[in-house]
């Protein structure tokens, strides 16, 4: 095939020379006035009414235009009513008159618009469609296909099926003749490269070239082998993930990290299985919708939420939940419809009969899913999601809870033995009531059953506000007495005001005693959730694990730390922290128990100020992260406190109601100081509590690598839907709710079935839908042919390309119907046919006359994709892992590309991944929005934020220096030198030979086999006179470097892989 | 009709392209010029027919984006009045309920915020330019600079790409792209739009950038502009591998010629000859790159206008030097982005510590073009992705200070290719909130560069999804005809 753009169209009068030359005069050029055929309405005048025409006259009844007259150039009885068209009588039609006008206030369209005149070629077909009657049609694609009768063809021998009675029929009203069969290796290569993109193996060509079988009984059988090939679903998915958006990252602002590939699994396997196209398209619009949704039918909906997702702090949540909504429109009616919906939501389609009511009433089937329209700086997943464990995830997960029961059994059964009074700890404690003087704090909050400070607190002198706006204070008993207990709701928290005030460079301490009722809550903050977070605070996890922060900007000007051990729930403990003023992470140490914590530092580039413009809460950030347990005894320091000043608190704390005289203590007091003794006590009570504290870590971990997916999920009670005026977010115009529908062009929904997502889906799949079976059909022809029957492959409106076969189209649409939607069977009949299997060889007249391929007198040759390209190379080198799904992978990238752009936020750094993951097939390679990786955008992949039904093809000197520079390249150049070696001893033809096949699938002709021998020659010497360059080049790439032959001959084989990699025809298919 | 006529009624390239031999014969030009031999065209430089549309006043472009959103108040909107009115609050009156970003919403108070800076009137035209930015103030006679710009975004992200694309959204092509679509390419050997980044000292962390501001959107991605790195490869596998001398790469590059030729041979397929094409170019750009970006062919005198940070790589300082020597070789779109303008607070030191990143070398670059003649048909804008608030985000101390994103007004600067030099365009009302004379769209901003460059925007479009689609969007705007020669 040849190179194109094919979405970029010239709209001057170019556009209709061509349409013309392609179908009024014959090809050949043989044609003259009298063997012209009728003008086709769909084929020859509606492009240019809708070009030219329909932006005024058109469906759109609020344009300008609208205002001077109500003619309608696309509705057949206006146009006749006003006279602008008599049918039969050219000269009497004002639409004649107007386009041929040279009065400026006459002439259509207006000189001044932005759309051109009509040119002659334009004007004569506009003035025989009249003269013929001026029939108007309805667009072809939205009348439902029937398949015709095989056309007749004089050289029936040709045909193999109905496909090529269509073509043949064609190729012979141009008065042209077929190519001949492509050989037997050119053959295989391209049908495995089109049906697996990957290259088939020395054995597969062998096979196919050595079968007895007649010729197209072992084409089918190499057919059915691929198909039934896992490669067969992974090359499928790689195209629909383009038209789903599919991603890594959830594409704005921080472009943080999102994890999709359980959906990716879904779409590769539905292929593999070859599951009904019908099916496939319900599961994923609607599968949790289905009756008794299966967890396979859910992840699939994750398709309509791989769009992009805000998480940039600030934005508006409902206007953001609005473009998620516009997107999935826009998705559902590009990869399914075919239709350019989206113009639509600011005004009724100037081309298409869809209004901009209608718009908004195809988005109320999207407008309740459960989601929000900004996640503020939420990393990974976004609910709604699924949390899928593998086979054998849950019954690790019970074996660690026995494990954990049984670890803190035996803690308390070791405890309940511990007599805290031999402990040496206990005595120091003592000893230090005793002996130092009492510690002066900066603010000193008792809240012993009430809310005052300690008078001598320097910071502040009044009563906190308690905002306990549904609850009054609640006290309990605690290890010290009384504890304020917050019950984690968002009006229980106590606010401090601006009394104590730390910045980046102060050092400060403090000491509380907490009691934990559930994970996860800020016990003190002062903190400005919406300002990125800053602020000071300490955050209890989930898990029990303490979290510091110091923040300038909570993402990437930031100090954050986390313990490594855990407070325990529902039991007392004492926390303290310090921090010495240095703006570094190492400034920060946590004790728990007056036990120096481990700290894991997960920020540490903190360099401006912490000062937030927001009180000092107890219970709570500025919005949000509720804590629920009881604190008491809060101390502040503007200094660093060291151990035995932190155990003196305690201790002070202990002895504090009725003395350190154990004997006088409680049971129930006494328990609690065993455990806090206990921290300190060594021996065998810390062994079992650091056992019991490791089995927690590893179920946590392994616990976080459960995979999720983001999936579809409708509220209980429905959003409201409203047409949005101008399409813009806060505009709804709310004097009409609207109700899920279509557009009343198409066939209405079933009525007893409730408008929902499921209904569409079942809709679009109906049997009696235009557009999905053609749509669909035109898709999967466009992967062996470059391009589709309807050229413009995401355009089947009035403003598309007419198909170049229609009859041809639409039997293939609704044989792929009553096929049952089967798409392996579709794509056997497409290639098993003479016309797929033509030569793509031509003489440069032959080219001239019809360069796209369009009347497909030849077989297509383009270059592959940006994922073949590499998967290709990859095989040929023999480096290519066939391990099948899983999370995605991080191959050779140029390193500081994220971080160029990035700057550190979101996942600053990419980490190259190793061994396996370094060669799987392109699929599965990390896709971050805003960062593309380096090869594939060189290539023509699109940056995946959009639907895209179809790619441009270019060829650039970017892509020359990719493939000649590329370690990725270098290295499979390296892997294909090495098979070349491997494959005979000593023998440079043989090797060469080889190689070449390896590549191409053919043995290279005696010109080119001399051009490598020359090759390989002039390269021995080079590196035989230089080891060193040699050396240097074997050492590019992770994978290991054979020793068969020496260095020197390994490099000047290494460079003449590389030629042959470069070859077009190793890109080409 | 037949074959004969219509080839000469239709331009033959474009006859190509819609036929689909563009790229393999003729229109690789676009990123690079091809200089096929045996082409009997005299348009080789891949521009569209019929373009330009005009006489261009400007040939190239160079955009000094200013990414964050630096403020007016500190800039370039001199807002005496405001001292007198230094915390107050700002009137309902003048905000009218707008809407403001989810990070000031909630803030109970907006007090005014007058800039700490003094301005100072430059140049014969007396322009009050900041003395945060003295270098400037020096050029401001061929400046023109323009205080009433605003846009429809208010968050970075979506404001930005809306900037560069004329959408909020992402998927349609940046304006280089469009350029470079349009017209082609001027030169034989370098891409015809070139990206440069550089991060700011103002802010640890500035707002993320991303490679769709350069993308082609839906245009083919060969009009993608290429980012020029300050690594050791400034552009993506530029350098031949360890152990592969230029002698040995030569010769792999004529094998491979030699292989293709015999296989076009065989097929008749054009697209490779343009492949051997290609080839030969990456060849001569791993000449021509390192040679752009090596400056010390640069005399101390014109190293030291562009101030010290000119010596280190990947400095704003450095990429405005090789943006100068870019546009010596006729790269026809270069556009700069410094990271750092995001002042929610600790404005008074993020700000001069952003100005004077950028200051001298924006100066010095204006100097550069116009003792090189290269201004007159070089067109450079100075500006960010929307304004600043009158408002304090945050506290408001007498040393410290934050402002919040401000869409409804701000300010820029253009420079040379056909823009009146020593003139103010547009007016705010007192509280530098609302426009109050002669409003400049995002898109008539952008309606104004392709203008300058020859391109009436209306008329250069793309069929998209249905729609001619353009870079100026679909509402009418129009270039701004009062600031143009």
């Amino acid at each position: 095939m040849f190179p194109q753009i094919p979405i970029v169209r010239m709209t001057d009068f170019v556009t209709a020379c061509c349409l013309a030359l392609c179908f009024c005069m014959a090809l050949g050029g043989h044609a003259s006035e009298q063997s012209l055929p009728t003008v086709d309405f769909n084929r020859d005048i509606r492009p240019i009414l809708s070009d030219r025409c329909f932006a005024c006259h058109g469906p759109d009844r609020n344009s300008e235009a609208s205002e001077l007259t109500d003619l309608r150039l696309d509705v057949r009885e206006s146009a006749v009513e006003h006279e602008t068209i008599v049918p039969g009588d050219a000269k009497s039609s004002e639409l004649l008159k107007r386009v041929l006008s040279d009065d400026p206030d006459e002439l259509m369209p207006p000189g001044d618009s932005q759309t051109p005149r009509l040119n002659e070629q334009q004007i004569e077909l506009l003035r025989r469609w009249i003269e013929e009657g001026a029939e108007y049609q309805m667009l072809w694609s939205f009348i439902p296909p029937q398949q015709a009768e095989l056309p007749q063809t004089q050289s029936a021998e040709w045909t193999k099926n109905a496909i090529d009675h269509f073509v043949l029929a064609r190729l012979e009203e141009e008065r042209l003749r077929p190519s001949p069969r492509a050989d037997r290796q050119t053959l295989v290569r391209q049908v495995t490269l089109d049906l697996t993109g990957l290259p088939p193996t020395l054995a597969e060509v062998k096979d196919f070239i050595n079968d007895r079988a007649p010729l197209q009984q072992a084409f089918e059988k190499v057919v059915d082998r691929l198909l039934a090939s896992p490669q067969y679903g992974e090359h499928m998915a790689a195209e629909w993930l383009q038209l789903a958006r599919f991603a890594d990252s959830n594409g704005y602002q921080n472009d943080f990290r999102r994890s999709m590939w359980l959906w990716r699994d879904w779409v590769i396997g539905a292929f593999n299985d070859n599951m009904p196209f019908d099916q496939f398209a319900v599961e994923q619009m609607a599968g949790d919708l289905l009756p008794k949704a299966s967890q396979s039918q859910i992840i699939a909906t994750g398709f309509h939420r791989n769009n992009r997702t805000v998480t940039e702090s600030g934005s508006i949540d409902e206007e953001w939940r609005v473009e998620n909504n516009i997107d999935r429109v826009e998705t559902t009616a590009a990869a399914f419809l075919g239709l350019t919906i989206g113009c639509a939501r600011c005004h009724d389609h100037k081309y298409d009969p869809i209004t901009q009511k209608e718009f908004y009433q195809f988005y109320a089937f999207f407008n309740s899913i459960d989601e929000k329209g900004v996640y503020g700086e939420t990393r990974g997943n976004v609910g709604p999601k699924l949390r899928v464990p593998r086979v054998g995830d849950e019954q690790r997960l019970a074996e660690f809870d026995t494990k954990i029961n049984q670890a803190e059994q035996n803690v308390l059964e070791t405890l309940a033995k511990f007599d805290p009074r031999e402990s040496d700890w206990l005595d120091k404690l003592r000893a230090a009531v005793v002996s130092k003087p009492s510690l002066q704090p900066y603010l000193h909050l008792p809240l012993q059953g009430g809310l005052e400070v300690t008078p001598s607190s320097p910071a502040y002198s009044q009563v906190p506000v308690a905002r306990f706006l549904a609850d009054a204070p609640k006290w309990k008993n605690s290890l010290t007495g009384k504890s304020l207990r917050l019950v984690g709701r968002s009006g229980t928290y106590l606010d401090l005001g601006k009394s104590i005030n730390p910045d980046r460079d102060s050092a400060f301490s403090y000491s509380v005693w907490i009691r934990l009722e559930r994970g996860n809550g800020t016990f003190i903050s002062r903190m400005d959730d919406s300002a990125n977070f800053r602020g000071w605070d300490t955050l209890v996890l989930e898990d029990g694990r303490l979290q510091v922060h110091l923040n300038h900007h909570g993402d990437d000007n930031a100090i954050a730390v986390t313990t490594e051990e855990s407070i325990p729930l529902d039991r007392w403990a004492h926390v303290g922290l310090t921090y010495d003023g240095s703006s570094l992470a190492s400034g920060v140490v946590v004790f728990i128990n007056c036990k120096r914590t481990t700290l894991q530092v997960e920020k540490d580039n903190l360099k401006d100020t912490i000062v937030a413009n927001q009180p000092v809460r107890i219970g709570r950030r500025s919005n949000g992260s509720f804590f629920r347990g009881a604190v008491s005894e809060f101390r502040w320091f503007k200094r660093v406190l060291t151990v035995e000043e932190m155990e003196q608190l305690i201790a002070g704390d202990l002895a504090q109601p009725q003395g350190f005289e154990l004997e006088s203590w409680s049971e129930t007091r006494l328990a609690l100081l065993r455990e806090l003794v206990a921290d300190h006590a060594g021996g065998e009570l810390q062994a079992v509590k650091e056992a019991e504290a490791e089995l927690r870590k590893q179920r946590k971990e392994f616990d976080s690598q459960i995979p999720t997916v983001m999936i579809l999920k409708d509220l209980e009670t429905p959003r409201p839907t409203y047409l949005l005026k101008r399409g813009v977010y806060d505009a709804p115009d709310e004097s009409e709710q609207l109700r899920p529908d279509v557009p009343a062009m198409f066939a209405a929904l079933e009525a007893e079935e409730p408008p929902n997502r499921l209904t569409l889906a079942r809709w679009l799949t109906d049997p009696t839908n235009p557009l999905v079976a053609r749509v669909t059909v035109n898709r999967i022809w466009q992967r062996f042919f470059g391009h589709g029957i309807v050229k413009s492959s995401d355009d089947f409106g009035a403003q598309g390309d007419p198909p170049s076969h229609p009859k041809l189209l639409d039997w293939l649409a609704v044989e792929f119907v009553e096929s049952g939607w089967n798409l392996k069977e579709l794509q056997k009949l497409i290639v098993v046919s003479a016309t797929y299997q033509q030569s793509s060889a031509v003489t440069e007249a032959e080219f001239r006359h019809d360069p796209e391929n369009r009347l497909l007198a030849r077989g297509a040759r383009f270059r592959l994709s940006a994922e073949v390209i590499r998967d290709n190379a990859l095989s040929i080198g023999g480096l290519l892992s066939k391990t099948l799904g899983g999370p995605s992978v991080k191959p050779y990238q140029p390193s500081g590309l994220w971080k160029e752009l990035a700057g550190g936020a979101g996942e600053p750094d990419y980490v190259q991944s190793e061994g396996d993951d370094l060669y799987r097939r392109s699929l599965y390679t990390n896709r971050k929005r805003t960062v593309p990786h380096s090869t594939m955008s060189t290539f023509d992949a699109p940056s995946f934020e959009i639907c895209q039904a179809k790619r441009s093809i270019t060829n650039t000197p970017l892509q020359a220096l990719a493939l000649l520079n590329d370690v990725t390249y270098v290295e499979a150049a390296r892997g294909l030198a090495q098979r070349m070696i491997n494959i005979v001893s000593d023998n440079q033809v043989e090797r060469l030979r080889h190689g070449f096949r390896l590549a191409t699938a053919r043995w290279p002709t005696e010109k080119e086999l001399k051009v490598l021998l020359l090759a390989l020659d002039r390269n021995l010497k080079t590196y035989q006179s230089d080891s060193a360059a040699a050396n240097e080049l074997l050492e590019h790439g992770e994978s290991s470097v054979g020793d068969a032959v020496g260095p020197a001959e390994l490099a000047a084989y290494t460079v003449v892989a590389g030629v042959i990699l470069n070859l077009d025809e190793t890109i080409t298919r | 009709m037949n074959r004969l006529t219509f080839t000469q009624h239709a331009n033959r390239r474009a006859f190509l392209r819609q036929s689909g031999v563009g790229l393999g014969a003729v229109a690789l030009g676009s990123l690079f010029q091809t200089g096929h031999a045996n082409s009997t065209e005299s348009r080789t430089s891949g521009a569209l027919g019929g373009l330009p549309h005009h006489t261009p006043t400007a040939k190239r472009v160079i955009y000094l984006f200013q990414s964050g959103a630096p403020s007016q108040f500190e800039t370039f909107d001199y807002k005496p009045g405001l001292k007198a009115l230094r915390s107050t609050e700002l009137p309902d009156s003048v905000r009218m309920g707008q809407r403001l970003t989810g990070m000031t919403a909630n803030q109970s108070a907006f007090p005014i915020a007058p800039s700490m800076f003094d301005f100072t009137q430059s140049g014969e035209a007396g322009t009050w330019i900041s003395d945060l930015l003295p270098y400037t103030g020096k050029i401001a006679d061929e400046l023109c600079v323009i205080r009433s710009i605003h846009t429809e975004a208010i968050n970075h992200d979506p404001a930005i790409t809306f900037c560069q694309t004329g959408s909020q959204l992402a998927g349609r092509p940046s304006m280089g792209a469009w350029v470079a679509y349009g017209l082609g390419t001027l030169n034989r050997d370098l891409p015809t739009f070139v990206s440069l980044i550089s991060r700011g000292m103002g802010r640890a962390a500035g707002q993320p950038l991303y490679d769709r501001l350069w993308g082609s959107g839906f245009l083919p991605s060969k009009y993608q502009g290429v980012k020029l790195r300050s690594s050791k490869e400034p552009v993506l596998y530029l350098n031949t591998p360890q152990g592969i001398s230029q002698a040995t790469r030569r010769g792999m590059l004529d094998d491979i010629a030699e292989m293709n030729r015999q296989k076009f041979a065989e097929t008749a397929d054009p697209e490779i000859l343009t492949r051997i094409e290609q080839y030969e170019l990456a060849f001569r750009m791993q000449a021509t790159v390192p040679e752009l970006t090596d400056i010390s062919g640069e005399t101390k005198q014109v190293l030291d206008m562009y101030g010290p940070d000119v010596h280190k790589p990947g400095t704003y300082a450095r990429n405005c030097l090789l943006a100068r020597r870019m546009i010596q070789r006729d790269v026809r779109f270069v556009q700069l982005y410094h990271m750092g303008w995001d002042q929610h607070n600790s404005l008074p030191d993020h700000m001069s510590k952003q100005c004077k990143d950028t200051d001298q070398p924006s100066a010095a670059l204006i100097r550069d073009l116009q003792q090189r003649g290269l201004l007159e048909d070089t067109l450079v804008i100075w500006g960010g992705e929307f304004g600043r608030t009158v408002y304090c985000q945050g506290k408001l101390t007498k040393q410290d200070y934050g402002r919040d994103h401000h869409p409804r007004c701000f300010s820029i600067w253009m420079s040379g290719g056909g823009v009146k030099p020593g003139i103010v365009y547009g007016k705010t009302d007192d509280f530098g909130y609302n426009i109050v004379e002669n409003p400049v769209h995002v898109n008539d901003l952008n309606a104004t560069i392709l203008h300058c460059l020859g391109i009436d925007h209306n008329r250069l479009t793309v069929k998209h999804q249905g729609l001619e689609t353009r870079l100026t969007g679909v509402t009418k705007h129009n270039p701004v005809h009062d600031i143009l020669i």
